[in-house]
């Protein structure tokens, strides 16, 4: 599936990005391809979540440049790279709490206008998370981790994303919520959504990615397939904590 | 996907598994009654029992004074005999003797505390610092008699205490016609303009005379009367609202129309005979009343749909004042180009909408206590600008402009408080219908999801920009009718009216009201803003009962006096998981002793 054949969807070049003066992101360049599951590890503070707020341009990047679908977005509002096809299942979920199921999910469509696209979407939703509809007019914090995990991942794919962000999916979540999480990640990309995940589980990640990068103090420092990362010397000593 | 075990529909049924809810706790009692102690010295020392013994509640009997001494104990006694809540799966214990102890000791301890407050009061004299604690006020204390006069001190506030705690034994329906009977014999009791002036309006005059004594409280006949017929009220058409509602629920959607259309005209025609009815003073009251529910609806738009705590609201209400007194007033300094009302209010509101944007563009990036302070300081810098004698040449500096021309429409002139009522709460109507249309709409929601996440939004492609200054502009632009009312009907506008208690009442009266509930800002509005219009007494307190109230609103009903059902919900979540969580450690606990018999595996845990 790794369509190394055609332009990559999303593409980040020679990306650096400073808070302030603190420079966070240094030379970044990440290839996505249609299609693929591709994964970016690291440690804390390594600038993993950074790399996603700068695609979605929530923050700017200093130098470099940022192309999905060939167009440049680097430097263009939120609102419009949103537009543009770039969705975002936020660290630790972070659903609109005293807002129902649906009217969050209802927001992950803000921008669109297509009232028959949006129910189609919907049903969609809940054909893949059954449980979601049994939920619907709940207040979205009183859900279960594992079922704010489903909206929170629904809520983003109801703007219809050429590229899925996922930050951190794993984050706070039990063993089994996490491999059933990992499960519907790739359901979703084998119903043709593109996704790109930030994970501190690396072993979790891997095993579902295409391809990974491996992000230190703001540095790519590997780029492989996820089977070679799966074998790599370096990749077993820091993250698949193996001695 | 990993299916998480079914929780059985019916656990299997285990002896002893009944456990008693503790009783009411003596202990609790005891510092409740300290607290009581604590909070009746405080009213004493600060001139409230004093100052509020001028006005009688019944004629010669009880003064309003006494009223708020006592109810003290007795409020407290109440909630000291009350037992902690029954959670499900938990026997409520029997009441009984050790309810109306409680009461008791509450009522001791206030008693005690009290008499100690005097004895010290009377020895030592506190007045350079305490200048409210005055030999007058001793002498209210202790009823007139000297020192013999603490053991009716005392036996006062045991017997309210002993009231309170007997208030818990009585059943449900009971408690609440007393409790609404107290509360409306006081009201009424107080508010004596309000129902003489209602007494005359509908030709009754002759009534006033039997229910009020004339020298300020009501009659021993007044108050029996009152008291009997809130009980009755509460007796017996209360407990059927209920049933009403739901009978209303079943009906046919045609049969729904009709009734809310029979009784929005009733609605309707009280409205307008209101103000005809109660005369200028309360009409005078009402309109203020109006003004403030007027900027509390902007208000709410701001802080309780977007979230966005703005404490210089009355900022916009100065533009929306100044905007009108320019444009209409001969008077105005600098330009007057004498327009009318209504010509000048598309200029207010540009007006408004600018102050908005100016206001709202520096604060976009920040949020919560910051962005507080932040307009906080905006509404005195506003204030100030008015007072200063660099724009004396526009606004007047502080002798403000004068002359500004009361409202009408064609050949009609709204003259008086009672005319005025009625453009007043058109505004208010036209603000509601905003709201609500607002509420449910595509912005609305963005609001919400702000309020909820800010950066979650703005990754869903919420424009954070853009609807943060529609808030404030929407908010601004209310708030300005309010201003432009305002200074049509007074008829003036001086830069000492829009001092930062503007905001800060209306902030509190929203929180009051219930965040996000229009309904409930009215109420607040009338409770905090009419009362104390007509109480004079209450003027100096205000803000300490604001103070107050602001704090035992967060603590026991952050949802607000008329809460919207979703609110209580989602504040109360927290017991209900609570008593989920209980019922879960019991399922387990059986499930545990069954699989120990062997009959059953335990259920696997989930995280």
């Amino acid at each position: 599936m790794s369509g190394n054949n055609h332009h990559p969807v999303l593409q980040l070049k020679n990306i650096n990005t400073h808070y302030g003066p603190i420079h966070i992101l240094r030379n970044i360049n990440i290839e996505i391809y249609p299609g693929e599951i591709v994964c970016l590890l690291g440690g804390n503070a390594s600038g993993k979540t950074t790399t996603l707020r700068t695609i979605l341009g929530m923050v700017r990047p200093s130098a470099g440049e940022i192309y999905l679908d060939g167009e440049r977005v680097d430097g263009l509002p939120t609102t419009e790279i949103v537009k543009r096809g770039i969705s975002m299942v936020p660290e630790n979920r972070r659903l609109f709490k005293r807002m129902t199921v649906l009217e969050n999910l209802e927001m992950g469509a803000f921008l669109r206008h297509d009232q028959d696209g949006i129910r189609e979407d919907l049903e969609r939703i809940f054909e893949l998370f059954p449980r979601v509809k049994e939920r619907l007019h709940q207040k979205a914090g009183t859900l279960s981790g594992g079922e704010q995990q489903m909206v929170a991942i629904g809520r983003a794919l109801m703007s219809r994303p050429k590229v899925l962000l996922m930050d951190e999916p794993s984050m706070g979540l039990a063993p089994v919520l996490v491999e059933q999480t990992f499960e519907i990640i790739q359901q979703i990309n084998q119903h043709g959504t593109t996704i790109f995940v930030v994970e501190q589980n690396a072993n979790m990640a891997l095993s579902i990615a295409h391809r990974g990068y491996v992000l230190q103090t703001g540095r790519i420092v590997l780029a492989d397939t996820a089977q070679n990362l799966l074998h790599n010397e370096m990749m077993r000593q820091a993250y698949l904590g193996e001695m | 996907m990993a299916e998480i075990a079914p929780v059985p529909e019916k656990a299997p049924v285990i002896e002893d598994v009944r456990l008693k809810a503790p009783e009411v706790s003596l202990e609790r009692a005891a510092k409740l009654g300290g607290v009581a102690g604590i909070v009746a010295v405080f009213v004493s020392a600060n001139g409230m029992v004093q100052a509020f013994a001028e006005r009688d509640i019944i004629s010669g009997v009880l003064s309003m004074g006494y009223t708020l001494l006592f109810l003290v104990p007795l409020i407290m006694a109440y909630l000291a005999a009350r037992e902690p809540p029954v959670l499900e799966g938990f026997e409520a214990p029997e009441k009984g003797p050790r309810n109306v102890l409680a009461g008791l000791i509450v009522g001791a301890l206030t008693g005690l505390i009290m008499a100690i407050f005097v004895l010290v009061a009377s020895a030592v004299d506190m007045r350079r610092v305490f200048i409210n604690i005055s030999p007058q006020l001793l002498e209210l204390l202790t009823f007139g008699q000297g020192m013999g006069g603490l053991v009716f001190l005392v036996g006062g506030c045991l017997l309210t205490g002993a009231v309170g705690g007997l208030m818990q034994l009585a059943e449900g329906r009971w408690r609440r016609a007393l409790w609404g009977a107290l509360a409306w014999t006081l009201l009424i009791g107080l508010l004596e303009v309000i129902v003489a002036q209602l007494f005359r309006g509908l030709g009754l005059g002759f009534l006033s005379p039997l229910f009020y004594a004339g020298t300020g409280g009501l009659t021993p006949l007044g108050t029996a009367v009152v008291f009997v017929l809130a009980f009755l009220y509460y007796w017996s058409v209360v407990p059927k609202v209920d049933m009403w509602q739901r009978r209303y629920a079943h009906m046919p959607a045609e049969r729904q129309r009709s009734v809310r259309l029979s009784l929005t005209v009733a609605a309707v025609l009280l409205v307008a005979i209101l103000p005809q009815v109660l005369g200028p003073f309360v009409s005078e009251v009402l309109d203020l009343v109006g003004i403030f529910l007027l900027m509390g609806l902007g208000l709410n738009i701001v802080v309780g749909f977007a979230g966005l705590l703005d404490l210089g609201y009355v900022a916009f209400f100065a533009v929306g004042a100044y905007t009108t007194a320019i444009l209409t007033s001969p008077a105005s300094p600098r330009w007057s180009p004498e327009m009318s009302f209504w010509a000048a209010l598309p200029f207010v509101i540009l007006a408004a909408a600018l102050a908005g944007i100016i206001v709202g563009t520096p604060v976009l990036r920040m949020r919560g206590d910051y962005l507080a302070i932040v307009t906080l300081g905006f509404g005195e810098i506003a204030r100030l600008l008015l007072l200063s004698d660099w724009l004396r040449p526009v606004f007047g500096g502080a002798q403000g402009i004068l002359k500004i021309p009361t409202l009408s429409i064609g050949p009609i002139v709204f003259r008086t408080p009672v005319d005025m009522f009625y453009p007043i709460v058109g505004f208010c109507l036209v603000a509601a219908y905003i709201s609500w249309k607002l509420k449910n709409s595509r912005i609305g929601r963005a609001w919400m999801a702000m309020r909820e996440d800010e950066q979650v939004a703005e990754a869903m492609g919420v424009d954070i920009v853009e609807i943060k200054l529609k808030a404030f502009i929407v908010g601004a632009v209310i708030a300005s009718f309010g201003g432009a009312l305002f200074a049509t009907k007074i008829g003036s506008v001086f830069p000492h009216s829009f001092s930062l208690l503007v905001s800060i009442t209306v902030l509190v009266l929203i929180i009051v009201g219930g965040l996000g509930n229009i309904p409930g800002v009215v109420v607040g509005t009338l409770a905090l803003v009419g009362l104390p219009e007509l109480l004079r007494e209450f003027q100096e307190y205000r803000l300490l009962a604001y103070g107050v109230l602001l704090i035992l609103m967060m603590l026991y009903r952050p949802e607000g006096l008329l809460p919207s059902k979703q609110w209580v919900r989602e504040l109360h979540e927290e017991e209900l998981m609570q008593d989920a969580w209980l019922k879960m450690e019991e399922d387990r606990r059986r499930a545990q002793a069954q699989a120990a018999q062997g009959d059953l595996p335990a259920r696997p845990e989930e995280a």
